[in-house]
């Protein structure tokens, strides 16, 4: 019964979507208030009827409905509660249920709080939401409906949950990662709503921007998630693969970075106007080519779950739609939004339209090494896969390009800057990080390395150019606390999130260069030596969990001969579908991790072959994530953002100083 | 030419210049690092490169892995139920790796005849086949078989 409530929910929810995407579009386009007000209306009875719907399906998996075919392929009874209802997002049916619930909060959210907006510019906001889940939800009731039950020959016992997906990681991710994907939903709608009014000025950017941010943060923390799921789930020891599914989120990651910086030219100086409707354009796009690549099975992924091509074709179908529509919309309107300001060539625009192009370029090399596998199959050029050089050969260079550069962009001026403004404020940290850059790998490690000295250079390059900005911003004030206070909540979220960079940076460079890895047979009592570190395997022995067999070996750490450590890697059987799965033994530290994985038993005695690898910094390169998710939030929550009345003539006069 | 004009000409010419560089350096890293993949009727048959990265697939035979206890060093047969090839991989094979199982290579074929693969891709769920493998096995049945578990090991 319950699962037919859902079902049924679902069906009214589409209803209450199709009226959303109608009816206040309608009202803006004749000017009547009253279509237009049923937009909030309206985004909240969506909102109601797709939660109702999400309930049901975790209901059914709590309850172990395996009647019901979803939960009868993707759950069991001996799942622990929290896996259970995780499950509900460990396959495609759910997922996409799951996208469709973030969808509706979004709406609901730019429904309640976009009460300073122009009546018809919300109705169209809304009505492009509307659109967005009418798709999703076509896309759910056609072709993939989480609620077709198995009947009348019920199974008494579900096929359980793919354990890797067992995890905390598993349970975080999706939903943070969607709310990014979706969340760039809305700069999508914003877009669309302005090509339509024709109205875009600096107040439709500074609404934007808030959106945009927190989009991106989102997004930022469920890649970096994903990342780590990775590196301490599959026991492959990476934590980037260069994966197409790891690229369908970064394309967006990458599209979106330039979009929220472009949104920052048109809120201050009214410049970029149509190439930030392209790049909010474009941004969603990719988050809709993400979905279609991840849940079609059309690329080979080490990644790659059970799929179903003719659901590829339904997406296909709805990007095509939508990237078409928009796009034409663009080609239509956009002449009509007027760019005038005009700027030196060195200048902060310039900086920013730099990064924008960059980051563009980054994202067509990824693209295109992302998808010609696919045109290759289909012009007939045989089967290929693109491999991480290829990959590597353009995003470190250009990156590099992009952080060398990022340093001068928070200390230019808009319109024109003075060059000798910037070498006044920035020949110190330019001294200084080269200074750190080249003495670090000597006392680091053993063997000079430049490429480490030119990461760490550009890494504290990043952090002292920030420091000395901050600095120069700050000499009037009386003390440091005065002159902290009076800088804006959303220049200190920039330089959070541009010190992120900085620090993953740091991260990505150092752990590539000074990674120790070593795959080895470890015998019982055999001392295997890597770095400063000794790793002995004491014994391997059974043990019962919950939903598992497995084998765990003991392993001693010593470090310069004095105890350190246990760790205790694991090999895991889950009883439920006969599964084997590598469970990692970590012992995380802020300056190295050590990570131990169990390969195969190699013979009768107890001897394992083991990854024995020490990862140098591979913290950084979340904790770089965690402060520009941490950045775009405090952007978000700066007060003039906040302002619920703002009028044309007050304009951007909320101060040059900020990004 | 007005200002802004031959700013936003600049600009544009700027673009073009930057993106044809990006493009020209694209195609050439594409036509070093892509893999093409090979069944292995085509490798058993010399019509595969040698020394070039090249990716391959099958099913494992069983009984054909055998592994070395100090070096880790792997060898094992990969087959499309009618020719098979020997894969050297040193290293630890991914969890669902088993005989009888489709397995996918990336590595070089070497003049002996053999395939020393740099990395092993399982599937990564039951459910799932590579598709290469499967079209490689549909090829050789005729279309009526797209895994491994039908296949004949005779022998």
């Amino acid at each position: 019964m319950v699962p037919e409530i859902g079902h049924f929910a679902l069906v009214v929810a589409l209803v209450f979507s199709f009226a959303l995407m109608c009816l206040p579009l309608l009202g803006a386009q004749v000017n009547n208030q009253m279509l237009m007000a049923t937009g909030r209306s309206l985004s909240a009875g969506f909102f109601v009827f797709v939660t109702v719907s999400f309930a049901c399906l975790v209901y059914a998996f709590v309850a172990d409905d395996f009647s019901v075919s979803y939960v009868a392929g993707h759950s069991n009874t001996l799942l622990p509660v929290y896996y259970k209802v995780s499950a509900v997002w460990g396959g495609h049916e759910g997922s996409l249920l799951l996208w469709v619930m973030m969808l509706a909060g979004w709406t609901l959210a730019i429904a309640l709080l976009s009460g300073a907006l122009p009546r018809d510019l919300q109705a169209r906001v809304l009505a492009v939401m509307g659109f967005i889940s009418v798709g999703f939800l076509l896309f759910i009731l056609l072709t993939s409906n989480p609620f077709d039950r198995l009947l009348p020959m019920a199974p008494q016992e579900g096929g359980d949950l793919n354990p890797l997906l067992q995890d905390i990681g598993l349970i975080l991710h999706p939903p943070i990662l969607y709310m990014g994907y979706v969340g760039f939903s809305a700069t999508f709608a914003f877009a669309i709503a302005a090509l339509l009014t024709g109205r875009l000025d600096s107040a439709w950017a500074r609404w934007c921007r808030p959106w945009a941010n927190l989009a991106w943060g989102f997004l930022t923390v469920g890649i970096a998630l994903g990342s780590w799921w990775a590196y301490y789930e599959l026991g492959w020891g990476g934590w980037w693969f260069w994966d197409p599914v790891e690229n369908a989120s970064f394309l967006p990651w990458l599209v979106g970075t330039a979009l929220i910086h472009s949104l920052a030219v048109t809120e201050k100086r009214g410049a970029f106007k149509s190439w930030t409707l392209l790049l909010a354009i474009f941004t969603f796009s990719l988050c809709l080519l993400g979905t279609f690549l991840v849940r079609s099975g059309v690329l080979t992924s080490v990644h790659a779950f059970a799929n179903d091509p003719e659901r590829g074709v339904f997406i296909l179908m709805f990007l095509l739609v939508v990237v078409g529509g928009s796009l034409t919309l663009y080609a239509l309107r956009a002449p009509v939004v007027k760019n005038h300001p005009g700027f030196s060539w060195l200048s902060r625009e310039t900086l920013l339209l730099g990064n924008n192009i960059l980051l563009m370029v980054i994202m067509a090399t990824v693209l295109v090494g992302t998808l010609y596998p696919l045109i290759a199959d289909a012009l007939g050029w045989g089967k290929v896969s693109v491999g991480p050089p290829y990959f590597n050969m353009f995003f470190i260079p250009l990156m590099g390009v992009l952080c060398l550069l990022m340093a001068l962009g928070p200390s230019s001026n808009w319109k024109k800057t003075n060059p000798m403004q910037l070498v006044k404020v920035l020949w110190r940290p330019w001294v200084i990080s080269m200074v750190i850059g080249l003495l670090f790998p000597i006392f680091y490690a053993e063997g000079y390395s430049w490429l480490a000295a030119l990461s760490v250079f550009v890494g504290s390059w990043i952090f002292t150019s920030l420091a000395a900005d901050m600095l120069h911003r700050m000499r009037n004030a009386k003390n440091w606390r005065e002159g902290l206070r009076k800088l804006s909540l959303s220049y200190h979220g920039m330089i959070v999130a541009h010190a992120g960079i900085g620090v993953t940076l740091i991260g990505v460079c150092l752990n590539s260069i000074y990674a120790d890895l070593r795959d080895v047979g470890m015998h019982p009592g055999v001392a295997v030596q890597a770095g400063n570190y000794e790793f002995t395997m004491d014994s391997v022995y059974t043990v019962q969990g919950p939903n598992y067999i497995a084998e765990e070996a003991l392993v001693v750490v010593t470090k310069d001969g004095e105890f350190l450590r246990e760790m205790r890697p694991q090999k895991r059987r889950y009883l439920a579908g006969g599964k084997v799965m590598t469970q990692v033994a970590l012992a995380p530290g802020l300056l190295r991790d050590l990570y131990l994985a169990m390969g195969e038993p190699l013979d009768d005695e107890g001897a394992w072959a083991m990854r024995v690898h020490l990862k140098p910094f591979v913290r950084w390169i979340w904790l770089g994530a965690l402060m520009m998710a941490i950045g775009a939030a405090m952007a978000v929550a700066d007060k003039r953002y906040r302002k619920r009345k703002t009028s044309k003539a007050q304009g951007p006069s909320s101060g040059t100083n900020q990004a | 030419m007005h200002p802004v004009r031959r700013q936003r000409l600049f600009f544009i010419l700027f673009i073009v210049f930057f993106s044809s560089v990006a493009v020209g350096l694209m195609a050439f890293a594409l036509r070093d690092n892509i893999n093409l993949f090979y069944p292995p009727s085509m490798i058993v048959a010399g019509e595969v490169p040698l020394d070039r990265r090249i990716r391959a697939g099958g099913c494992v035979r069983p009984g054909s892995v055998s592994r070395d206890r100090e070096t880790l060093e792997t060898t094992f047969l990969l087959t499309d139920g009618i020719v098979d090839f020997r894969v050297h991989y040193t290293g630890i094979l991914p969890d669902l790796f088993a005989e009888g199982e489709a397995a996918v290579v990336n590595g070089e074929l070497r003049a002996d005849g053999g395939f020393y693969a740099t990395q092993v891709l399982a599937k990564h769920d039951e459910k799932y086949m590579p598709p290469e493998v499967a079209e490689t096995m549909a090829a050789v049945s005729d279309g009526h078989d797209e895994s491994c578990e039908v296949v004949q090991y005779g022998s």
